[in-house]
């Protein structure tokens, strides 16, 4: 097992977010973490990735405690492409994705060639070698995006963590960076916004709602019409799509009945 | 040509620069010696620190006066020495406070630092708390003091883990506003004990009473939290990204922040010590450097230590040159010309976002 969580409880002061949270990644898996606004994704992912410091609960990583390892250790085994990409100074593009390079340099280690080939290696990945010199504050959108994904390809990890990494981009680079991941062939915990996106790239899905897990299981068993209308309270229409064979949903609006 | 090769923004060459200010640093350490309201030529200022050197003190003929030579040595050499660490120091400071804080208009006297230090280090005098620290409490007590005010500030400006803006500048200001009425207070209530460091130094900074005895602290704080900050350049930089990126990057967020806070106090603490408040220095050589080689901390941190006593030196000429024989405070200076750049680069980041 690649990834164990066990009773996760986390809070932020006010209120539980987490209320002891279970759930399991296997290698080369790609598991999906769904839910309504604030029902926890990001918290649960953060307390993974250690952006914060879980109340109480076991987390394991490749059998090992997670919260006791040394960060450098934890970085070598996990990458994480989250939603936070401001950058408050003048960084290029080359130098972002070099930081991907840090868990593994030793105290008074500078970068050297094998590192730099790394960077290129990910930067060419990704497309986006042209950009290397470019300033990551001029880029748009989806290309910041692309940047720390290449990041996390440089920190050369097999186990990536992705907190809604395609929120705000258009649909053409929502697919890119999915299909992109997926030829990776690592294994991914995604917390994804779009039940269609999960639908098509996620072998198993757990969804959160109020900071806790109430359902799991593969796409087909999981978004179904009546627990999309449980969990998000909303009508839709689920088929299966004869082209992809996954399950699609389609919202219902008001006025419109089956 | 070849210079614009060498500050290339996308490639620069950092040890030729550094060799560069280096010199640079060196030239304006030999010249700045040398003005002041009794000029010295660098001809005869270098010569008479050449034959301070063990050795060579026979290599040149006396072409200098008694008074030029008692002139060089007394007073400009400490005070210049002195405006060099202090420089570089407040720099670093800049840096650290802006790597800590995720914010390039942070600097010891915008969030109050100084004021805290200069409060501190007063009541440190007049109640003689860590006078059994000997000639050393002043510094003590001014670090404490900056100490504090970094993690008040820091703690106040936290909103839901993130350092809001707004609340940091203004929470700068309303604890340096506090803490400079606590150095106002005491020194009214008790001038006599404050004696050569009155109200004013500390508020205006000056480094005007430079001893070589002044120097040594200073430096070697300057000289540790350096080699200290240039080991973990990679955490610094990595904390830019956002403290959630920088632990799934490998830096133990809690513990960098921890030791930044401690460098930067003490580097702020000891320098304030003895030059008082010298304000902006912090804010705009960071400022410069990052336009000249990008924010990465390997280059940031060389740079702005050099530029920034560099800078300090030459302010402080030109403080004691305007209305000679009467000397301006350096920090009197500083402030005119760092505030207008702190409005700008105000101005700017609020349109960016």
């Amino acid at each position: 097992m690649k990834l164990e969580v066990k009773n996760l409880c986390y809070s932020y002061g006010d209120g539980d977010a987490l209320k002891g949270i279970d759930l399991e990644v296997a290698e080369g898996e790609f598991v999906g973490l769904i839910g309504p606004n604030g029902s926890g994704k990001s918290t649960a992912l953060k307390n993974i990735y250690r952006g914060l410091k879980p109340d109480s609960g076991s987390i394991l990583l490749d059998g090992e405690d997670l919260l006791t390892m040394p960060f450098k250790k934890s970085a070598l085994k996990m990458a994480v492409v989250g939603q936070e990409n401001e950058v408050p100074f003048d960084f290029m593009v080359e130098e972002i994705v070099a930081m991907g390079r840090s868990p593994h340099k030793k105290l008074f280690e500078i970068d050297n060639e094998d590192d730099k080939y790394m960077v290129h290696h990910a930067l060419e990945h990704l497309g986006m070698e042209n950009m290397a010199k470019k300033n990551y504050l001029h880029l748009s959108g989806g290309e910041k995006q692309r940047v720390l994904i290449a990041r996390a390809v440089a920190q050369e990890s097999d186990f990536y963590i992705l907190d809604e990494p395609t929120n705000h981009l258009d649909i053409s680079y929502q697919m890119q960076i999915f299909d992109f991941i997926r030829r990776l062939n690592v294994t991914v915990l995604s917390a994804i916004h779009d039940l269609n996106m999960a639908a098509l790239y996620c072998d198993r899905l757990y969804v959160l709602k109020n900071g806790e897990i109430v359902l799991s299981g593969t796409p087909e068993e999981v978004l179904t019409e009546e627990n999309i209308m449980n969990v998000y309270g909303v009508r839709s229409s689920v088929t299966t799509n004869p082209i992809t064979g996954k399950v699609s949903i389609t919202f219902l609006p008001a006025g419109i009945n089956k | 040509m070849k210079l614009k090769k060498i500050f290339n923004r996308e490639n620069p060459n950092l040890l030729a620069i550094v060799i560069i200010l280096i010199v640079l640093a060196v030239v304006t350490m030999i010249v700045a010696t040398g003005l002041g309201p009794v000029s010295v030529s660098p001809q005869n200022t270098a010569k008479i620190l050449i034959s301070q050197i063990p050795g060579c003190n026979n290599l040149f003929e006396p072409t200098w006066t008694r008074v030029e030579y008692n002139i060089v040595i007394g007073l400009r050499i400490p005070r210049v020495c002195l405006g060099m660490i202090v420089g570089a120091s407040l720099a670093v400071c800049g840096v650290t406070m802006q790597a800590l804080v995720r914010n390039n208009l942070a600097d010891p006297f915008i969030l109050g630092v100084s004021s805290g230090a200069a409060a501190f280090a007063t009541l440190g005098m007049l109640f003689g708390v860590f006078s059994f620290l000997g000639t050393y409490s002043l510094s003590i007590s001014a670090f404490i003091g900056s100490a504090v005010t970094i993690i008040f500030v820091y703690m106040i400006s936290r909103v839901r883990g993130r350092i809001n803006i707004t609340q940091l500048l203004l929470s700068g200001v309303a604890i340096s506003m506090i803490m400079d009425g606590l150095t106002q207070i005491i020194k009214l209530s008790a001038p006599n004990a404050l004696g050569l460091h009155n109200a004013e130094f500390w508020m205006s900074g000056s480094l005007a009473g430079a001893k070589w005895a002044y120097l040594k602290l200073p430096l070697i704080v300057l000289i540790i939290c350096m080699i200290f900050l240039q080991i973990n350049y990679r955490g610094l930089n990595v904390l830019l990204l956002g403290e959630e990126t920088a632990g799934a990057l490998g830096v133990n967020v809690k513990l960098l922040q921890k030791e930044l806070v401690l460098v930067a106090s003490l580097m702020a603490g000891v320098t304030i010590a003895v030059s008082g408040t010298i304000g902006f220095v912090g804010l705009m050589v960071p400022h410069f450097t990052r336009l000249l080689v990008g924010g990465d901390h390997r280059k940031v941190l060389p740079i702005s230590a050099l530029l920034g006593g560099i800078l300090v030196v030459w302010v402080d000429v030109v403080a004691r040159m305007l209305i000679a024989p009467e000397e301006l405070p350096v920090g009197i200076l500083t402030a005119i010309i760092g505030g207008p750049l702190f409005i700008y680069m105000l101005k700017r980041q609020t349109k960016e976002k």
